[in-house]
């Protein structure tokens, strides 16, 4: 074995253990980003070892959910892998989750059965598909994500273009039909695609919300849509020329969404059910299946994995606060806000002035820094369903006059302080009631950690798998 | 008993042009602060959407409006905007209110000058000229406030284009945090009568609601004469809103207060 590999694995250890001594957080991020400076190709060099078959997951919205789907069937299949579960999808965040599966001499145990799964952060898609050589590489959608971090929608279908570039000719891409920015991605690919889509009339909507516009690639036509389901995605075609949605090898129909679970049929596998919710999930669990389908699992595995999918970090986890529920539903950009409101007003069943929903709306680093895609944002959707609310957050005083002129009613709260957040939520709910709160990443982390403190959910990195 | 809803007193109408394409942060926020001030007034608002290849008459309307794009976008529009140019620079110079944003501020311009050379052609409402500097030069990002004739304005800014006002052109404001038109000679944005162009974002028009009253007062002066006036709105949301944009930039942006 390698020298320098074995040196960098030990480093990003060292650095793993101390990070966590000193209490900073999970550590996700350090100890890769040590191993990098001792092996910049650590990443190629632990993560080629895997024989099982290296996925990528990518997408502006749905990848952390998307592969953590395939993890749950994974493991129902009984196939060892390797997954960057807690989502630090930067190369450093790939290095720390493998060097923490190898020897000290830089191998992987039973490394030529085991697959490697690995949620990719958009940007990063070229340097894991030079570092990791994929056999299979998932795309779940491109939507406007926080422009002020990566430039321009353009430049995020440049990047994965110049990704697929650089994988294995022979790779399976998986790409989501609906999306005409994904499924462009298979004009130039020579080798196997499998599409997923969805096929159910009754989520159809005639009003797509805001959205970027796009457009055909190839001839600059506009798109018409037999079906829009929401913002750009859909049964699209381009009025200029022939292209239109492919067929779909997996599809998902009969869907049917409830508070804390959704069921929906695919053909070939018969009806499923997993405890999310949410049209947009549904997207990422038909994803996943297509996947899994690729790795060659099981039905039964897909159907038992499926079951047993539990919520991503602050997406739909459920937090008990002196008896109220309350569900988090993480927003991080327009089209994710958009389908959070969507499946509110869905979840109200036509009942007005019921909900009950807290928005916190951060602007640091991670969140984006430009408050303005509130704005991007369809609240008008749930004003007449929302019966009581209150806004968080460094700028709950932007957040409360975007809601101002949605037309909510007159929040109960506008606090920066998660504390203070909770106390007038529980002020103005009774126990048993249900409480949705919409926050951006660090506003969830923050409510996260004062919901820690109130005893009300654990700490993540402890959450065992 | 209800009646039917007395006819609304005045009736604004104005043009979005380009919503579909030309729309980037948040830029749809002005067109809803636009709605909800005449709408809490009983001012009837009536939005008409013009797209590539529509006609368009900017005299028959009493407002235009139109945001920002990517470069893409820019080049889909910009022929179209071209052939209506004419029409709307008599608009402006008639008084017609305007309020462009970001790309629409670049195309009112005389041209883009893209970081390759390539030039995409404006309609020359506004003497200036934006030129972007090569894909190396760092983005123009940040929170702004800027200080304007009706007041300080604060909104946030995303360019990578550096606009150069000409000489006699007015700007629309001066920086006091952020970068501005090309982060060196302290302007932001032009105007010229009841038109204003800008980089600001945030959306600009809630949080700013003096600009956003301006536009409206303009709008209905032009059209049904110099006596009408519009009565103060409770602002408390719109002004902690605006407080909370200002003390942010005067943690983040350069600049003095």
């Amino acid at each position: 074995m390698n020298a320098r590999l074995a040196a960098a694995v030990a480093a990003g250890r060292a650095a793993g253990l101390g990070s966590r001594l000193l209490g900073r957080g999970g550590g996700t991020a350090l100890p890769g980003l040590v191993a990098e400076r001792v092996d910049p190709a650590i990443v190629a060099h632990l993560g080629r070892q895997l024989g099982g078959g290296r996925v990528l997951v990518t997408g502006t919205n749905g990848k952390t959910t998307t592969s953590r789907i395939v993890a749950e069937i994974l493991r129902e299949a009984g196939r060892p892998f390797i997954h960057n579960r807690e989502g630090s999808n930067l190369m450093r965040g790939l290095a720390s989750t493998l060097l923490f599966e190898a020897r000290p001499t830089g191998a992987i145990p039973r490394a030529r059965r085991t697959t490697g799964l690995f949620e990719v952060d958009e940007a990063t898609c070229p340097a894991a598909a030079r570092a990791l050589a994929p056999g299979v590489f998932a795309f779940t959608n491109l939507f406007r994500d926080q422009l002020d971090r990566y430039g321009e929608v353009d430049t995020v279908a440049a990047l994965w273009r110049e990704a697929l570039a650089a994988a294995p000719k022979d790779a399976t891409i998986v790409l989501n039909a609906d999306d005409p920015s994904v499924a462009e991605l298979a004009e130039g690919w020579s080798g196997p695609v499998h599409w997923f889509g969805l096929d159910d009339a009754a989520f159809a909507t005639e009003y797509a919300g805001a959205f970027d516009a796009r457009w055909c690639r190839e001839c600059g036509g506009n798109f018409a849509y037999d079906r829009r389901y929401f913002a750009h995605v859909g049964w699209w075609r381009c009025t200029g020329c022939d292209r239109r949605r492919a067929a779909t090898q997996t599809t998902g129909s009969a869907l049917r969404l409830g508070l804390d679970e959704a069921t929906f049929e695919v053909e070939g596998i018969g009806a499923l059910r997993m405890p999310l919710t949410g049209t947009y999930n549904v997207y990422n669990a038909l994803a996943a299946i297509c996947v899994a389908r690729v790795l060659g699992l099981p039905p039964e595995a897909i159907a038992a994995g499926l079951a047993k999918v539990r919520p991503a970090f602050g997406r739909q986890e459920v937090a008990e606060l002196e008896g109220r529920h309350i569900r988090l539903l993480l927003t991080k950009n327009p089209a994710g806000a958009n389908q959070v409101l969507r499946l509110l007003e869905q979840l109200a069943g036509g009942a007005q002035g019921t909900l009950k929903v807290a928005v916190l709306l951060n602007d640091r680093f991670a969140d984006g820094q430009d408050v303005s895609w509130t704005w991007d944002v369809d609240y008008e959707l749930a004003a007449g369903e929302v019966g009581s609310c209150w806004v968080g957050g460094d700028r709950a005083e932007d957040m409360a006059l975007r809601l101002k002129y949605a037309g909510w009613p007159a929040p109960g709260a506008v606090v920066h302080e998660p504390a203070a957040l909770l106390d007038a939520i529980v002020a103005g709910t009774a126990p048993g009631d249900e409480v949705f709160v919409v926050p951006t990443y660090t506003a969830m982390l923050d409510l996260r950690a004062e919901l820690v403190r109130r005893g009300a959910v654990g700490r993540f990195w402890e959450r065992g798998e | 008993m209800t009646g039917p809803a007395p006819a609304p007193r005045y009736q604004l109408r104005l043009a979005h042009l380009y919503p579909d394409v030309m729309n980037i942060y948040g830029d749809r926020g002005n067109v809803l602060a636009l709605r909800y001030r005449c709408q809490v007034r009983g001012i009837e608002l009536k939005v008409t959407d013009v797209n590539v290849g529509d006609p368009f008459d900017p005299a028959a309307f009493d407002l235009v409006l139109m945001g920002g794009g990517q470069d893409r976008e820019q080049r889909r529009i910009a022929e179209d905007l071209v052939a209506k140019g004419p029409a709307i620079r008599a608009a402006v110079d008639d008084g017609l209110p305007a309020l462009v944003v970001c790309g629409g501020f670049q195309l009112w311009g005389h041209r883009y000058v893209d970081h390759e050379g390539g030039v995409i052609p404006g309609i020359s409402v506004f003497d200036l000229e934006t030129r972007h500097p090569g894909p190396r030069a760092d983005r123009c990002i940040g929170d702004v406030v800027l200080s304007t004739g009706a007041g300080d304005v604060v909104g946030f800014e995303n360019h990578g284009g550096r606009t150069y006002l000409g000489p006699g052109q007015e700007p629309f404001g001066r920086v006091r945090r952020g970068f501005g038109n090309n982060a060196e000679d302290g302007t932001e944005g032009a105007r010229r009568g009841n038109a204003i162009g800008t980089y600001l974002h945030g959306s600009l028009l809630p949080k700013n609601p003096a600009i956003t009253d301006e536009l409206l007062l303009a709008a209905l002066r032009r059209r049904y004469g110099a006596d009408v006036e519009l009565p103060p709105l409770d602002d408390a949301a719109e002004q902690a809103a605006h407080r909370s944009a200002e003390a942010i930039a005067a943690r983040r942006s350069r600049g003095a207060d």
